[in-house]
């Protein structure tokens, strides 16, 4: 698979069109890996001239400043927009909403000014430019339903870019009791990805399966990787992975467009 | 003789009106214990939030019976106050509806009819407010930190209103002369045949009474709401007003902490050097909050705002799963706390006298705070936009900055954050692995 670093690019003297902030995550967990590799295909395939940091990237610093290590955060912030910054960096596209949440609203006031894409927001973006289509015949009339990912949706009011997306499948998009903004979270966050969670009666993942599970779908669709794991989880749980499959958005993309 | 009621009516007034003001102010200098944030940019965002979500009660009517209810119940009020303008005018007065000769008979017919139909329409609402409250149980309004004076608090509210509205609807049908005018009465007209057995001197004792209690009624729920989640329907609009403006997801980022950071991050630092003349003495920044005085001044407006709905709680996913956080209960135990401390001051003479008491531990234990998964429902969900999840944060930064105190994984975490860019344990070389792999 080509994929461009910054470096490269830089000693080709080139500048590319957008960065693609891969995320620890997408760079590191198996599951999620899959979920990177299948948005490179939509970039190649649309013809995005992007590249990544690569080896230079670190962690947005998210769950260390959720978790409350301010200085961890800042630390981090500091040294990834220095990198950013010498790579003249204008553009960002991530599949991860908390590195999404954290470049486009945390790093502004520490000096670090980018335009911040979500995937599905920039795959928005190539199809409205004629850039990319989605074929919407392999995945017909599936049963699909989307779980909002709290970073992406309450806390940055982005309800419609996946949908558009999850609706140009050609799929049956059925929504959850608890949807966008009062979807419930899928436990993840707040760096709950990383720990085992406080006692209670139920795991939240398990519920936010349930809620996912009474749309009685045959493909669960995710946008983010951490919601992606919970609810493969949650899925297991249940006992349910023989019928039930859960997807990032860029791979049900890229499945329909044979990638 | 004959001005004493004038007078005794004059006295109440003032006290009440008094107390009230007391109560007030020692509300804002309880708020002002709080840190200084600056809410003083994008004015007119702010505005239109005030008349949306406080005014407009946007928020309010997402869940819709509840909603709607709420808005008669506070339409109703609103305007039957002008009424009370009315009273307020005949007691130090001594006159008797004084606006009836003002407006004439016709409009002021219209009128006291309205406010015949809203008190009905209120009364009604509130009745069913405590319907479900208290026979339908609506789960909510029975969480665990809702028993005792919460609980009671909530039905207080509805008594009294029952009550100040039943003392309206009263008043009027034992006037008799306004009976026969028969103008404004629609509901007042059917209480008073209810009447018809009494004597006309009965029947004016009985307006008056009906007038002074319903005066003083007012009064006293005046008075009241200092000590109620009831004061919402006051700092609702300031609350509003303040509230964070920039996305939900974005937390701020500690200034104190940049600095710190630029110093350690300056490679022209001399990290051997004396501190500077006067530095020393300074006082260091405390990281995070443990207290209410390290909170901000609008997390402390937010604690006195919150009506303890349960809105936030019913939808927090931690809470949902049995955990032991209620983003409600964090708001109710920061006021709780805040009124501890400004008990404490006014005991002690204006100054703060260690209690070897705080907000974290006594009140809210790290247990809940690390149930949180920072998902903004509870401040989605808020109708007066609260904020529990900036305290929670703020908490958190006290326990990890100041005490090191995370739980053992999210110290791991941060180690590898620290070590290796990645909350994993994993080679910041091998990012780029993927690549390559199938
Ligand atoms: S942000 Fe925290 S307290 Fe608020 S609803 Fe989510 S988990 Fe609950
Ligand atoms: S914080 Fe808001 S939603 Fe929660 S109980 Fe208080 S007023 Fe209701």
């Amino acid at each position: 698979m080509i994929v461009p670093t910054m470096a490269d690019m830089m000693a080709q003297g080139k500048q590319p069109e957008v960065l693609f902030w891969v995320g620890a995550a997408g760079s590191f967990d198996d599951r999620a890996k899959k979920i990177t590799r299948a948005f490179v295909k939509i970039l190649h395939q649309a013809k995005v001239d992007f590249a990544v940091l690569g080896t230079e990237e670190s962690s947005t610093g998210d769950a260390a400043k959720r978790a409350g290590n301010e200085f961890l955060f800042q630390m981090q912030a500091v040294t990834n927009i220095e990198v950013l910054n010498a790579y003249e960096v204008k553009t960002i596209v991530t599949c991860d909403p908390h590195s999404f949440n954290t470049l486009k609203n945390e790093y502004p006031s520490l000096g670090g000014k980018y335009e911040v894409f979500h995937h599905t927001q920039f795959i928005k973006k190539l199809i409205a430019d004629g850039r990319l289509d989605i074929n919407n015949s392999v995945l017909k009339d599936k049963k699909v339903t989307f779980h909002d990912p709290c970073y992406l949706g309450r806390a940055n009011d982005e309800y419609e870019s996946p949908r558009v997306l999850i609706k140009r499948l050609g799929v049956n998009l059925t929504e959850m009791k608890r949807n966008k903004s009062t979807a419930l979270c899928c436990g993840a966050g707040g760096a709950q990805m990383f720990k085992e969670p406080e006692k209670g009666n139920k795991d939240i993942n398990v519920l936010r399966t349930e809620d996912a599970l009474a749309t009685k779908p045959e493909i669960i669709a995710t946008g983010c990787p951490y919601c992606n794991t919970m609810m493969t989880d949650g899925i297991k749980f249940k006992e349910k992975e023989n019928e039930v499959v859960v997807k990032d958005i860029a791979e049900l993309i890229a499945e329909a467009n044979n990638l | 003789m004959q001005y004493l009621p004038n007078i005794i009516f004059a006295l109440i007034l003032i006290a009440g009106v008094g107390f009230f003001v007391k109560n007030i102010r020692k509300l804002i200098r309880n708020i002002n214990l709080g840190k200084d944030v600056d809410r003083s940019d994008n004015k007119a965002a702010r505005w239109k939030n005030m008349a949306k979500i406080a005014l407009g009660q946007y928020k309010m009517v997402r869940r819709p019976v509840s909603g709607i209810l709420h808005v008669a119940v506070y339409l109703g009020f609103i305007i039957i106050n002008i009424e009370v303008l009315e009273i307020i005018i005949d007691g130090l007065f001594g006159t008797h509806r004084v606006f009836q000769p003002i407006l004439g008979a016709a409009f002021y017919g219209f009128l006291i009819g309205t406010f015949e139909v809203l008190a009905a329409i209120v009364f009604i609402a509130v009745v069913v407010f405590w319907i479900r409250r208290n026979v339908i149980r609506i789960k909510r309004f029975w969480n665990k930190e809702m028993t005792g004076w919460p609980k009671n608090d909530g039905n207080i509210i509805l008594y009294f209103e029952m009550v100040l509205m039943s003392l309206f609807i009263v008043m009027n049908a034992s006037d008799i002369a306004f009976q026969e005018a028969g103008i404004g009465n629609p509901i007042s007209q059917f209480v008073y045949p209810l009447l018809s057995g009494f004597s006309p001197e009965t029947l004016h004792l009985i307006e008056q009474s009906a007038w002074w209690i319903h005066i003083v009624g007012i009064l006293a729920f005046l008075n009241y709401l200092y000590y109620s989640k009831h004061l919402h329907i006051l700092l609702a609009f300031p609350n509003t007003f303040y509230a964070k403006l920039k996305p939900k997801g974005e937390l701020d980022n500690l200034e104190a902490v940049t600095k710190e950071v630029q110093l350690m991050m300056d490679p022209n630092a001399d990290p051997y050097a004396a501190p500077a003349e006067g530095t020393e003495s300074d006082v260091p920044e405390k990281f995070g909050a443990s207290d209410v005085t390290d909170l901000n001044w609008v997390q402390l407006m937010n604690a006195y705002t919150c009506t303890e709905c349960g809105r936030c709680t019913s939808a927090c996913p931690a809470n949902l799963t049995g955990k032991e956080l209620s983003p409600r209960a964090i708001m109710m135990k920061t006021r709780d706390r805040m009124e501890e401390v400004g008990a404490n001051i006014d005991a002690n003479g204006g100054t703060f006298k260690d209690d070897g008491k705080q907000l974290l531990n006594d009140y809210i234990s790290p247990e809940e705070l690390w149930a949180c998964t920072s998902c903004n429902a509870c401040v989605e969900e808020c109708p007066v936009n609260i904020d529990p999840l900036s305290i929670i944060i703020d908490m958190r930064r006290y326990l990890v900055m100041e005490e090191s105190a995370a739980p053992q994984e999210l110290n791991m975490m941060m180690t590898n954050i620290e070590n290796n860019g990645a909350p994993w344990q994993y080679n910041q070389m091998d990012r780029l692995n993927w690549k390559d792999e199938e």
